[in-house]
Formats: structure tokens, C-alpha cells, sequence
């Protein structure tokens, strides 16, 4: 193997290894808002992903999600809780309230319809 | 989940006209915070939109289009909740022509390309210098303006750290164009790269540094074609629904004040008095205060035969009024009304878990981080491996192939479209089905335990036998009995009473009435200790009945249902009803039988009488005499058989059972929704749901394998067939173009298998026996 063969075998290496951190790396959390009495809400924003992605919620108490869809693109279309049972779709430059009350504690993932953009609700026990 | 315990804040969203500045949209902004009701308010100028969230019940969206107008500015349209299925409709009509449009341009831009990168030498005026010049003049545009979605998504997940389809796409091509105008521009950067033949510029013994714009530009237009073609098979797969929505009426004649006048559905309230006229479609729910008529309720139940209506009776949405006119009182209006938990039902089936699925989804989600990791991986081996004089070369089109072709869309979209064909098919013909893992479960029943009094059998009772004792006349009989029964729901109770009332008789109130549940009822009449039950009652309150055991017999042996009767201690006689069957019923049973599945029926009837239903609907296992709190236990005890148990009920005394069977079934009969128990419910009260329940989870299911094979499959191949696997063994190579198209195919192909389900009819009869 000649040098430049050394070179793009580490420069691969390295590239691979930052890729899996990129995208599987530890996410910010969010804690959600208590508006009103007794309801945490939380706003957030889709383009390309959902904004926050880490939300972190009080169990037990009801949840408003406000999903405002800041773009077109067809993948964002739609919004499932499939532990809730819910599936919404989400307008272009609308914003779409779901309303739920995390009973239990722990991680629930939401996605978009086709599981590829994910977020995760992180239910904190009462 | 609940949704109730959320105060009603409703979100509009608002077109603005005649906002030209920042503070324009600040003075509307203001306008609209300062309304009263108003919880939060934003105008967004570039848009022209303003958001709104504001509390229902002190604010509608009339007040607050008046707010924007007292302020100067003006409103497009009124938008609305039940706007929102058009809205979608539109912005996915506006999203397919603009594809189609830029598909068409990329189409043209690119075979002129296309046809210079191919000639390979043979076409002279394709060997001069200038070539790659016009190829980065004709790819630019397809870049920039057909794939320009694709970056901008893929850098909006990127931010958020997150890799989807576009990512892919984005970086393939876009690796392609960047390395290939820097290939045009400064040619001497790449002087140890050469032509492969096949896949680049190549001028007759004079090599030139390869560009790839015709692969760039070839990959943009494939990728728009399997985007307008999905854009149109996915709108597909919501027709079911939005054949539904567009059922309901436009206006509603509301009487306000005494006048008459025609409202926007939108603007009806629950408490208003709507008039129908006959052949008009009922706006919204409500219960029928003055009038009567025929309504055709086949919409929501898929019951042709038109159902009769009179004041007390409850009417539904978007159903059809046949013969008479009525008034009557909106109960459920927007969002509550039946049909839109139906809608909302069907949608939710969507997103709900699919077991057979669960693989798919962890896939899916990490999908194109490992893609992009293969890719680089595939780069460095070819480099590593590959003669030097080609090595930069294969290495680069075999990762940007393996780019292209991976596809996460078909995967993300195997189960979710087929769901949703098979949901939505199942609410055209009243069955309501609450998600991929009753769709699941449903095919693979073993037991189907059907109640009988409602589900087997009409439901409905009549009186059928009176045997006074001890002295006391039928008429008596029939008076007392059917006075304490008055306060009863039970079935047989208004059969009593229903008899009573036929002949005249004057029943008196009773007082102090008590169920005894699955026993019977005891009350006081006219100051009469008074009991009414089965053998099990008289005898746990020491009545002598011996002396009419035999004829209590005689009554049960031919499917009647024999109660004894005590007054003040003593027995006073028996009064008999049947329930009888229903005419679909028997022919339901044999079919289910013919697919394999043993039929039981429960009931709390006494066994006797049961036996009699069971042998007249062909069932050989009978559980009789099960207490209401017991049916669950039945059913769990099939369950410890190791057997998968499906139970049909009518959904509100078998809610625990409904609920402990791996799935529950419930008729209803449009009227009563109960759908929380359940799994799938019936909406018109007929057993051949059942089958086509079944039927429609086998097919529907069956797509879902099909799909996920093919997503699996395809991209198992795909991905090592482009990273080169095969060329040591075949030189089999994979262009990035024809990686392309096999990647759009297949998830076109995905979606179309799913539109197959469109096709799927209720069976209407397997076996010739009629009853």
C-alpha cells in the first residue's frame, strides 16, 4: 500500500467513525413548559428533523405538542406516537396541536410516517 | 391517552392581505392578541400568514377575522377544521405539478448530456474540449433548480443531526458535480485520474479527466421520476378517507331565534336545532326532536336498507335522509361527530405498531447513517485495492452507486401504505379496524367466541309465553312484570314491556329497583315485594318453582327464555321470551368454520336455551350461564389453551372480554361507537364482518410481507451489488444511473402493491346455506 493508500484508509476510518458519532452521538434534552394548569407544552419546529428531538415531560400530566411544519418536503408529512396510538398529519407551514397525558414513565420514540425522522419523549416518573 | 383533559384551544391558521411592512404584521399581530379569547398570536410577513391559537369556547375564527379587518388588513378565505383534508389536497396537487415540472426539465437538460457522455468517441464532435463545458452548463440548472429539494432537506436534517433519503441522494450527486466542475475547471488537479470506459468523457487517444455530470443530472431526473409517481400512488392511499370526508354536507339550516337560515357546516353548534328537508344530507350528529323519516345510513355502516327515524331517535353526519323532514338538536358537531372518529380512527390505524414490523422500523432509523458508512467504506477498498491507474476512478462511482441506490423509502413505507389501503378499504365497508396489530393478530385466530344475545341473535326479544301460578291472571302477570321492568336496559325487559304496552295495559312505577346482575331484578310494586330471575335467584331465595320446572324446561329446550316470577315470597308464574337469530348468522358460522376456525358462542343465558341458538346457528361448543364478570375468565381459559381468541361482541357488557381477547370485535350499529374495548368494530350489526374483518387482515397483511420482502431483499442485493461485490467473480459493476432507477422503482413498486388492496371485496358468501 502506497502512501496515499495509508491516507485514505485512516482519512475513511476517521470519516466512518465521525459519521456514527454525528448521528448516534448524545442529543440535547428539552424539558417541556408548564403553561396553564396543569399542562406542559412544547413547541416544535419540523424541517428535516424535529426541533427540539429530546423532550423531556412530567408523567401523568397532559401534554400539548405543537408541530409546526416549516417545510414541504413529503418525508415530514406525517407524525406518529405509535406507543399513543396517535398518527397525525402535519400541514405545510401549519401548526398541528396533539394532545396527550403520558401515563407511563420511560422513552418513547415519535417519528414520521416512514420511521425515518425520529424524536423521543422522555416521560420522567411523578 | 386522553384528550379531554387539555382546555379546548383550537389553532388557526390565517391569510393576510394587504400587509406590507414589518409593522403591518405587527399591527395585526397586536390586533389579534389584543381579541378576547386570544391565547397566542403570530403573523408571519413572508407568508402572509397569521397563526392563532385561541380558547373555543370564548372566540370563534368569525370574531377574529374581524379583529384583522377592524385593524385594516383583509383575509383570504375562511379557513376551518374540516378545510384542512382540502388544504392537504391542495398542497399535495401544488407538490406533484411542481415535480412534474421540474422532472420534465431535468429530463430535457439531461439526455443531451446523457448522449455526449455515451458517444464514446464514435460522434468526432463530441471529442472536443468544449464538451465538459456544455455538460456543466446543461447539469448546473438540473442541480440547482430540479434537485435543489434534495440539498435543502438534507441540510435541514443534517442540523439536526439526522440522515434521511435525501441525504443520500444529495451527497451522491452532489459528489458527482462537485468533483466533476472542479474535473472541468482545473483539469490538472487530477492528472493521475483517467477515463474508465463506460463511465465518463473519453476523447480518441487523447485521455481527458473523466467527469460524471451526465450521472449527476441522470440521477436527479430518475429520482423526480419515482417522486411524481409515488407523489400520485400515495394519494391514493388516502382515498378512502377523503371519499369519506367529502361525504358531508356543506351548509347546515339552522332555526336561530325563531329564523331560518343556511350556515356553513363549521359554524353549527352543539345545542342548535337543524331542519332537514327529504333527499338532503344530514349536516351533523344530533337526536331528532320533531318529525320523522328514512335515513340511509350505508356510509357509516354499510347497511343499504334505509334505517327508520322518529323524535328520541339519534341521526349522524354526512348520512342521507330519504322520505320525511325533521328538526333536530345538534349533539356532535366538527370533530366529534361520528364520522370524524371514524376518520380519525382510520388515521390513527396507521401509526399505530405493527409487530411484523418492528424489524423494518429499527432499520429504517438507522438506515442511512450506516449507508453513508458503507459508502466510505467502499471508496477505501476500491482506492486500496484498485489498479492505480483507475482506482480514483471506480472508487468514487462505486461509492456515489452505492449512494443512490440504498433505499430507506421503501422500507419506511412497506407496512404504513399497506395499512392504510387495508384500514381505509375496511371503513368503506363498516369495518372499523384500530391498528396494525389487530390487523395483525386478526388473521391468525384459531377461536372466534361470539356472544349471543345481540351478536348471534337479534338482540331484540319478544314475549313469547305467560305462565301464571297461584291464582293470578296473565293480564296481572304481564302488568306487574312489565312495570318493575320499565326501569330495566335489559333486552328482555322491553320485550315485556313492548307486549305489555301492545295490549293496553296501565303499568304503574316501581320503586325501589334493584339489577341483580345476572340474576335478575327486584323491586317493590304497588307495595309488593317483587322478584323477577333465573332458577339460581328463586332458589338462593327459598321460592318454591317445582312445580313448574317442567314447563321452565319445555320453554328453554326450544330456545326460549324462561323467568320466574315471586310476589311477596311466593311464585306467581313464568314469562317466556326468544331472542331470535339473526338470517346472516347461521351462513356467517359456516363460513368461519370452512376457514378452520372453531366457533363458541357465550352467553349468560340458561344452557338449554343457548343449546337452542347454537344448533340453530350451527355452533357445537356452547359456555352458558357465564356471569358478565366471568366472560373475560372464559376467554382467558380458551387462552390457556394456547389458542389465539378472537371475541365478537356488542361491545358494552363485553367490554372485559373484548378486552382480554387477543382481539375484540365489536357490533355495533352505528349508533354506539365502542370502540375503546375493541380492536376492529363492526358498524353494522351483521356476523359477516367478522369474515370480512378476517379477510381483509389476511390480505392486507400479506401485502405488508410482500412489501418488506422486497424492501429487504432489494436493498441486500443493491447495496453490495454497487459497492462491487460481484466484480472480482463476474467484473460485474453497477452504473450509479442504473442504481438510480432500481432505487426509485422500488419504492414506487412498494406503494403500487399497496394500491392493490383497493381491489379487496368482502367475500359475499363462501357456502350456499341459507337461512
Amino acid at each position: 500500500m502506497d502512501s496515499t493508500g495509508i491516507a485514505v484508509v485512516a482519512g475513511g476510518a476517521a470519516l466512518i467513525a465521525l459519521t456514527l458519532w454525528y448521528f448516534f452521538g448524545p442529543k440535547k434534552r428539552t424539558l417541556a413548559a408548564l403553561t396553564g394548569p396543569g399542562i406542559q407544552t412544547v413547541k416544535i419546529t419540523v424541517k428535516g428533523g424535529y426541533s427540539p428531538d429530546v423532550i423531556e415531560v412530567k408523567q401523568g400530566v397532559p401534554l400539548r405538542l405543537d408541530f409546526y411544519r416549516d417545510e414541504t418536503n413529503s418525508c415530514s408529512e406525517e407524525v406518529v406516537f405509535a406507543d399513543f396510538g396517535i398518527s397525525r398529519s402535519l400541514p405545510a407551514f401549519k401548526t398541528t396541536s396533539i394532545e396527550l397525558t403520558p401515563d407511563k414513565a420511560g422513552e418513547f420514540t415519535f417519528t414520521c410516517g416512514m420511521r425515518m425522522l425520529r424524536g423521543k419523549l422522555i416521560v420522567e416518573p411523578a | 391517552m386522553s384528550s379531554n383533559a387539555v382546555a379546548p384551544t383550537e389553532s388557526l391558521d390565517l391569510p393576510i392581505t394587504g400587509m406590507t411592512c414589518a409593522a403591518c404584521a405587527n399591527r395585526v399581530e397586536r390586533a389579534l392578541k389584543d381579541a378576547p379569547g386570544v391565547r397566542s398570536a403570530g403573523v408571519n410577513l413572508a407568508t402572509n400568514r397569521a397563526t392563532i391559537e385561541f380558547d373555543k369556547k370564548s372566540t370563534n375564527a368569525q370574531a377574529l377575522i374581524a379583529a384583522v379587518k377592524d385593524a385594516g388588513y383583509g383575509t383570504l378565505a375562511v379557513p376551518n377544521g374540516s378545510s384542512t383534508e382540502d388544504y392537504e389536497r391542495d398542497a399535495r396537487l401544488s407538490e406533484y405539478r411542481a415535480l412534474l415540472r421540474k422532472f420534465r426539465v431535468a429530463v430535457a437538460l439531461s439526455l443531451p448530456v446523457l448522449f455526449a457522455a455515451m458517444s464514446h468517441g464514435r460522434i468526432a464532435l463530441l471529442d472536443a474540449p468544449w464538451v465538459p463545458w456544455a455538460e456543466l452548463v446543461l447539469t448546473t440548472p438540473v442541480i440547482f433548480y430540479c434537485g435543489g429539494q434534495f440539498y435543502r432537506s438534507a441540510w435541514a436534517a443534517f442540523r439536526h443531526r439526522a440522515a434521511d433519503m435525501n441525504t443520500l441522494i444529495a451527497l451522491g450527486t452532489g459528489a458527482a458535480y462537485i468533483y466533476s466542475v472542479a474535473a472541468t475547471i482545473a483539469p490538472g488537479l487530477f492528472a493521475g485520474v483517467t477515463a474508465q470506459p463506460g463511465m465518463g468523457a473519453m476523447t480518441g487517444g487523447r485521455p481527458m479527466v473523466p467527469v460524471y455530470f451526465e450521472a449527476a443530472s441522470a440521477i436527479i431526473a430518475l429520482i423526480l421520476l419515482g417522486r411524481v409517481l409515488e407523489a400520485r400512488a400515495k394519494g391514493q392511499t388516502g382515498d378512502a378517507i377523503r371519499r369519506l370526508l367529502g361525504l358531508q354536507a356543506k351548509t347546515a339550516r339552522v332555526v336561530r331565534d325563531g329564523v331560518e337560515s343556511d350556515v356553513p357546516l363549521e359554524a353549527v353548534v352543539a345545542g342548535d336545532i337543524v331542519i332537514v328537508k327529504p333527499g338532503e344530507k344530514i349536516p351533523v350528529d344530533g337526536v331528532i326532536v320533531e318529525g320523522s323519516s328514512a335515513v340511509d345510513e350505508s356510509m357509516l355502516t354499510g347497511e343499504s336498507i334505509p334505517a327508520a327515524k322518529k323524535a328520541g331517535d339519534t341521526v349522524f353526519g354526512a348520512t342521507m335522509n330519504a322520505t320525511g323532514s325533521f328538526r333536530f338538536k345538534a349533539t356532535n358537531v366538527g370533530k366529534d361527530s361520528a364520522l370524524q372518529q371514524i376518520v380519525r380512527l382510520v388515521q390513527d390505524a396507521q401509526g399505530t405498531k405493527a409487530p411484523i414490523a418492528r424489524l423494518a422500523d429499527v432499520i429504517s432509523g438507522i438506515f442511512t447513517p450506516i449507508v453513508l458508512c458503507i459508502a466510505i467504506a467502499t471508496f477505501v477498498v476500491w482506492f486500496v485495492l484498485g489498479n492505480p491507474e483507475t482506482r480514483f476512478t471506480l472508487a468514487f462511482v462505486n461509492a456515489i452507486a452505492v449512494l443512490v441506490i440504498a433505499c430507506p423509502c421503501a422500507l419506511g413505507l412497506a407496512t404504513p401504505t399497506a395499512v392504510m389501503v387495508g384500514t381505509g378499504k375496511g371503513a368503506e365497508s363498516g369495518v372499523l379496524i384500530k391498528g396494525g396489530e389487530a390487523l395483525e393478530t386478526a388473521h391468525k385466530l384459531q377461536v372466534i367466541v361470539l356472544d349471543k344475545t345481540g351478536t348471534i341473535t337479534r338482540g331484540k326479544p319478544e314475549l313469547t309465553d305467560l305462565i301464571p301460578e297461584n291464582g293470578i291472571s296473565a293480564d296481572e302477570l304481564l302488568r306487574i312484570v312489565a312495570s318493575a321492568e320499565r326501569g330495566s336496559e335489559h333486552p328482555l325487559a322491553s320485550a315485556i314491556v313492548r307486549a305489555a304496552e301492545a295490549k293496553g295495559l296501565t303499568l304503574t312505577d316501581a320503586t325501589s329497583f334493584n339489577a341483580i346482575a345476572g340474576h335478575g331484578i327486584e323491586a317493590t310494586i304497588e307495595e309488593r315485594a317483587f322478584l323477577l330471575g333465573n332458577e339460581r335467584l328463586m332458589t338462593a331465595r327459598g321460592i318454591q318453582i317445582a312445580s313448574s320446572e317442567a314447563a321452565a324446561a319445555a320453554l328453554a329446550e326450544s330456545g326460549k327464555t324462561p323467568m320466574f316470577v315471586a310476589l311477596d315470597g311466593k311464585f306467581a308464574g313464568i314469562v317466556a321470551a326468544a331472542d331470535t337469530i339473526k338470517p346472516e348468522s347461521r351462513e356467517a358460522v359456516a363460513t368461519l368454520q370452512q376457514m378452520g376456525i372453531e366457533v363458541v358462542m357465550l352467553t349468560g343465558d340458561n344452557r338449554r336455551t343457548a343449546e337452542a341458538v347454537a344448533r340453530e346457528a350451527g355452533i357445537t361448543r356452547v359456555l352458558a350461564e357465564v356471569l358478565p364478570a366471568d366472560k373475560a375468565r372464559e376467554i382467558k381459559r380458551l387462552q390457556d389453551e394456547g389458542r389465539i381468541v378472537g371475541m365478537v361482541g356488542d361491545g358494552i357488557n363485553d367490554a372485559p372480554a373484548l378486552a382480554q381477547a387477543d382481539v375484540g370485535i365489536a357490533i355495533g350499529t352505528g349508533t354506539d361507537v365502542a370502540i375503546d374495548a375493541s380492536d376492529i368494530t363492526l358498524l353494522r350489526g351483521d356476523l359477516r364482518g367478522v369474515i370480512a374483518a378476517l379477510d381483509l387482515s389476511k390480505a392486507t397483511i400479506r401485502t405488508v410481507k410482500q412489501n418488506l420482502f422486497w424492501a429487504f431483499i432489494y436493498n441486500a442485493l443493491g447495496i453490495p451489488l454497487a459497492a462491487g461485490v460481484l466484480f472480482p467473480f463476474t467484473g460485474w459493476l453497477l452504473s450509479p444511473i442504473f442504481a438510480s432507477a432500481a432505487m426509485s422503482l422500488s419504492s414506487v413498486s412498494v406503494v403500487t402493491n399497496s394500491l392493490r388492496l383497493r381491489r379487496f371485496k368482502p367475500r359475499v358468501s363462501a357456502t350456499a346455506v341459507h337461512v
